[in-house]
């Protein structure tokens, strides 16, 4: 999975759908991209997602609270419609990052929020 | 009416087999008509009993298969195992209910994105969990909610 870097930022989509041991890789892949460039932030596109399990909504939880103790804040973009009311009758809380429609607002949304953090 | 789609069946032995179990139980789905929220409804809870049945049953297998009535589309998928049976039915479906590996999420969640969730568990036979989909002919599950009173 490519990981893009546009100036402090970071982009990377999950292209299709992970076994968990291609999801742990992935999360490990990303935290480590996080340190290694001291990105201040990264969105996560998972448009191409089209079953998130309680497993998988886990790993994402996991990834964007490991990116954050590194020290950058995580978006994820893109989830499907029916992918987010599965998740929603599934079980509260499931899902706890935050997240946009898309790859332009998620770049908008980091650069919001490192603003106020600066 | 349509013939009836054969059923199918996926072993569940490691966990890379749950990728394979949620998309057969997908494509099955898309194969007899249902839309998009249905489809991802089953490939998720299919997915969360896979996931059970291989890491606390030491693996099991997947049964999907197409029991359409000539009214209603009924699509039918088990998840058995031979493991050691779930103890206590009513708690492991209370939320937030969890053997301590799990999330919390599992059967309570499946059940609630079903229309028929049932199980039948032993100790010494192990855990079958029969979950069905149900549609009307030529529409989809959202178009026969709405038009409930």
């Amino acid at each position: 999975m490519p990981i893009l870097q546009l100036g402090r930022l970071l982009i990377t989509t999950v292209l299709f759908d992970l076994s968990d041991e291609q999801a742990m890789q992935f999360q490990s892949r990303v935290v480590s991209a996080i340190s290694e460039r001291s990105a201040d932030g990264m969105v996560i596109d998972i448009s191409a997602l089209d079953v998130v399990d309680s497993f998988m909504a886990r790993v994402i939880n996991d990834t964007a609270r490991a990116a954050r103790l590194v020290g950058a804040e995580v978006v994820v973009c893109g989830v499907q419609p029916y992918v987010a009311m599965t998740l929603v009758e599934l079980g509260r809380d499931l899902f706890n990052v935050t997240t946009t429609f898309n790859l332009e607002q998620g770049l908008e949304c980091l650069e919001l929020r490192l603003r106020d953090r600066a | 009416m349509a013939a009836l789609l054969e059923a199918v069946e996926v072993t569940l032995a490691t966990v890379d087999d749950i990728v394979a179990a949620r998309k057969a139980a997908r494509g099955f789905a898309q194969a007899m008509g249902y839309g998009m929220a249905d489809q991802t409804r089953l490939a998720t809870a299919v997915s969360e009993l896979a996931r059970n049945a291989i890491q606390y049953a030491g693996g099991g297998w997947l049964l999907v298969a197409d029991r359409s009535s000539p009214q209603l589309l009924i699509l039918s998928a088990q998840v058995s195992d031979r493991g050691p049976g779930i103890g206590d039915v009513e708690q492991a479906l209370r939320d937030g209910y969890t053997s301590g590996l799990g999330l919390g999420v599992g059967l309570p969640g499946c059940q609630r994105l079903m229309d028929v969730f049932d199980i039948l568990t032993t100790g010494t036979t192990g855990t079958t969990i029969v979950m069905e989909l149900h549609a009307q002919r030529g529409f989809g599950r959202g178009a026969v909610l709405a038009g409930a009173p």
